[in-house]
């Protein structure tokens, strides 16, 4: 579904009215089909064509996961992108081969603005800076069901073992422990992506080691867990019934009204229980991924998407002015406005309302401390493996044991690794 | 031997549609065997041997594709077969309603695949979907049609089954309407059963329309993807993957040269098993 911006045909009019001797641009704008992302643009698009009415929208849906993956990386090498357009940072932003697909975006003088920690991850092989956060920040846990929390008395926990004994009462209260949603692939993930900050904590080196070919997660026990983790809630019977069917929005509908007591996911999803469920946003709450120490206790994080302007567009010039201005506070303001706060903005300067969703102030004290946070590891390394969904699927179902899992997720990677010709591999 | 008499049409008559079966088949099929030994991302090819044919051998899920590809292919086309030609003798066998009836089996091939398999995915849901309300309405077990991995498979291929028998059904129609009324007049004459009659006339007689539907449905059961893509996206995990899914996984994923040696495999794959196929049926026409 593409839906006419209806301001621009207000700028048009107001072009018309005016008279004005303008050049027009019609800038194209492909962003992916989340309601946040669809929030953001909509809010961004309207404010810029109203500051300046000679340049208007035009913008395109796209889907989500591979099959957007699919579609970002055959526009741009067919040349069909449009002038700008939203993919995400990090390992997947590198497999765009952006050196040569996407402009050069290190000189707009708003990146003055922009976190050095977001620039890091849309920084392509040859060192140069070639997008702009689109977005908050992610952190990648467990959101949980305060209310359900409360009646049963339950505390949010730190370690595994804690984790699994609230789900031992949690079941015994007839409720459903963990959803899962394997219709969706992508969101069988989590226990495995969610769990880098506790493999890092043990393996520091872990990412530089994996992405030189000599760690591997089938033989450091650290990086296993993850595996474990969606093996043992199977294994448990702590699952929905309907976990092999589920969707994504199943997954939130169940933890935000207390059909499930979790649903490990990415704290962007907050959004859509805002805009789909928003009578349970109070009761949804989020805890990291607990690890094997409760002293050792922080949260995976996912740096935002980019916006990106391909090397090609024939309007260069104005998509590099647009994307500039994405970069701005006041820009930043708006995305907060149009989709609310779902995490911290990576722009110095853009604060966070004080009247944030429960789930987000619950994620915020981790950004507050130092070392209680660390990035995802598609963001430190371009090595993942495409298969993943697959696989954590098959464990998450009890159909493939987590040792083996793991076997043939390092499989997976090594032929990831090669097909992008990285070195070592 | 009779001289062959010169064409009224001069050769260059051939020419718009070799140059446009050459642009869009021979040049797309000569390129993709090229880039099935290259490293591709779409802009920049780099040659890496018969690499990516070891890679797609290597393949863990190959195994299980390859092989579901076989049992899919099997299964579909001889149900289609069996069940196509069962369906053409009733429909033929001047039954009240008989064209009605024939427009009900017919329908599901009118209709598109991906619509199928989404209604279908929705029917077979464990928990709220029709099927099992219905088992569970009649006190029966609820079944993981499409989310057990054990059973995914064959969910689908009844569905592709349900979907397709009406093309067969209908070349069967044809197939029984170009049998003479004689033979069956004079089998009857000689005390034929109706099961006899079915098992030495009607059978071996429509046998032209048999390698028809064998071939047509084999080779679509071989190349299927899309109603699988609907259903199950290969899964749970990889239990209901063929060789087309795994190949467009590839794709996916961007591995540009690793899914068009996969293609590759696909062609031969095919080829290796219909044309021993079709010359085996041919011969046994001469012999009959």
């Amino acid at each position: 579904m593409t839906k006419p911006i209806h301001s621009a045909a207000l700028a048009a009019a107001i072009a018309l009215v005016g008279g004005l001797a303008h050049a027009e641009t019609t800038l194209s704008l492909l962003i992916d089909n989340n309601p946040e992302t669809i929030a953001f643009a909509e809010s961004l698009t309207a404010a810029y064509t109203a500051a300046n009415p000679d340049v208007t929208f035009d913008i395109e849906q796209r889907a989500t996961g591979a099959e957007g993956d699919n579609i970002v990386k055959t526009r741009l090498a067919t040349g069909e992108m449009a002038d700008v357009f939203n993919y995400n940072s990090g390992s997947l932003f590198q497999a765009l081969n952006p050196a040569t697909t996407l402009a050069d975006l290190s000189d707009l003088p708003n990146q003055a603005n922009v976190l050095d920690s977001f620039k890091s991850v849309v920084t392509s092989s040859d060192g140069v800076v070639r997008g702009v956060p689109f977005g908050a920040a992610m952190g990648g846990g467990i959101f949980y069901n305060k209310k359900l929390y409360e009646e049963l008395g339950l505390s949010v926990p730190k370690t595994w073992e804690e984790f699994m004994a609230n789900n031992a009462k949690i079941k015994e209260a007839g409720k459903v422990p963990v959803a899962q949603t394997y219709k969706d692939t992508w969101t069988s993930q989590l226990f495995v992506l969610a769990d880098y900050f506790n493999v890092q904590a043990e393996v520091p080196d872990f990412a530089a080691e994996y992405t030189e070919n000599k760690a591997k997660y089938a033989t450091t026990p650290a990086a296993m867990q993850g595996f474990n983790h969606l093996e043992e809630v199977f294994t448990a019977g702590y699952l929905n019934e309907d976990f092999g069917a589920a969707t994504f929005d199943d997954g939130m509908r169940m933890v935000s009204s207390g059909e499930a007591a979790h649903y490990p996911m990415l704290t962007f999803a907050i959004a859509n229980v805002k805009q789909n469920y928003p009578d349970n946003l109070g009761d949804l709450g989020f805890f990291a991924q607990p690890g094997a120490s409760a002293d050792k206790n922080g949260l995976t994080v996912w740096m935002p998407a980019g916006l990106y302007v391909p090397a090609a567009s024939p309007n260069l010039e104005e998509a590099r002015k647009f994307v500039d201005w994405v970069a701005t506070v006041d820009a930043c303001n708006l995305m907060i406005g149009a989709a609310g706060a779902s995490g911290p903005y990576l722009i110095k300067g853009c604060e966070l309302p004080a009247d944030v969703p429960p789930a987000v102030a619950d994620m915020l004290p981790y950004f507050q401390e130092e070392g209680r946070t660390a990035p995802a590891l598609e963001f430190l390394s371009p090595v993942k493996g495409p298969a993943l969904e697959q696989i954590t699927v098959e464990v998450g179902s009890g159909i493939r044991p987590a040792a083996e899992a793991a076997a043939l997720y390092d499989q997976d990677v090594e032929k990831q690794a090669k097909q992008l010709g990285l070195p070592n591999w | 031997m009779t001289t062959r008499r010169p064409s009224p049409y001069p050769y260059w008559f051939v020419l718009p549609a070799a140059v446009i079966f050459t642009v869009l088949f021979l040049v797309p099929t000569v390129a993709s065997f090229w880039f099935s030994l290259t490293r591709w991302d779409l802009i920049n090819t780099e040659f890496i041997g018969l690499d990516n044919y070891r890679q797609f051998f290597k393949e863990p899920f190959l195994v299980q594709g390859l092989t579901n590809t076989v049992i899919y292919a099997v299964l579909t086309s001889g149900s289609k077969t069996v069940i196509g030609l069962l369906l053409a003798v009733l429909l033929t066998s001047g039954l009240r309603g008989q064209g009605f009836l024939r427009s009900v089996v017919f329908f599901p091939v009118l209709v598109s695949t991906i619509g199928v398999g989404i209604t279908f995915s929705v029917l077979m849901h464990p928990t709220k979907g029709l099927i099992n309300l219905g088992l569970a309405e009649i006190g029966l077990p609820r079944v993981g049609w499409l989310t057990e991995a054990s059973l995914a498979l064959y969910s689908i291929a009844f569905v592709d089954l349900w979907k397709g028998v009406g093309l067969a059904t209908l070349i069967y129609i044809a197939g029984l309407a170009a049998i003479s009324p004689d033979y069956y007049e004079a089998a009857r004459i000689d005390g034929a059963t109706r099961l006899q009659r079915f098992w030495r006339v009607t059978v071996p007689l429509v046998r032209p329309a048999t390698v028809t539907v064998v071939t047509l449905s084999l080779i679509g059961g071989l190349r299927s993807f899309d109603l699988i893509w609907a259903m199950t996206r290969g899964g749970p995990g990889f239990s209901s993957d063929v060789l087309a899914s795994v190949i467009y996984k590839q794709y996916q994923a961007g591995f540009y040269g690793l899914s068009t040696a996969g293609n590759v495999i696909l062609f031969l794959l095919i080829a290796l098993i219909i044309l021993p196929l079709t010359w085996w049926f041919n011969r046994r026409e001469v012999d009959l």
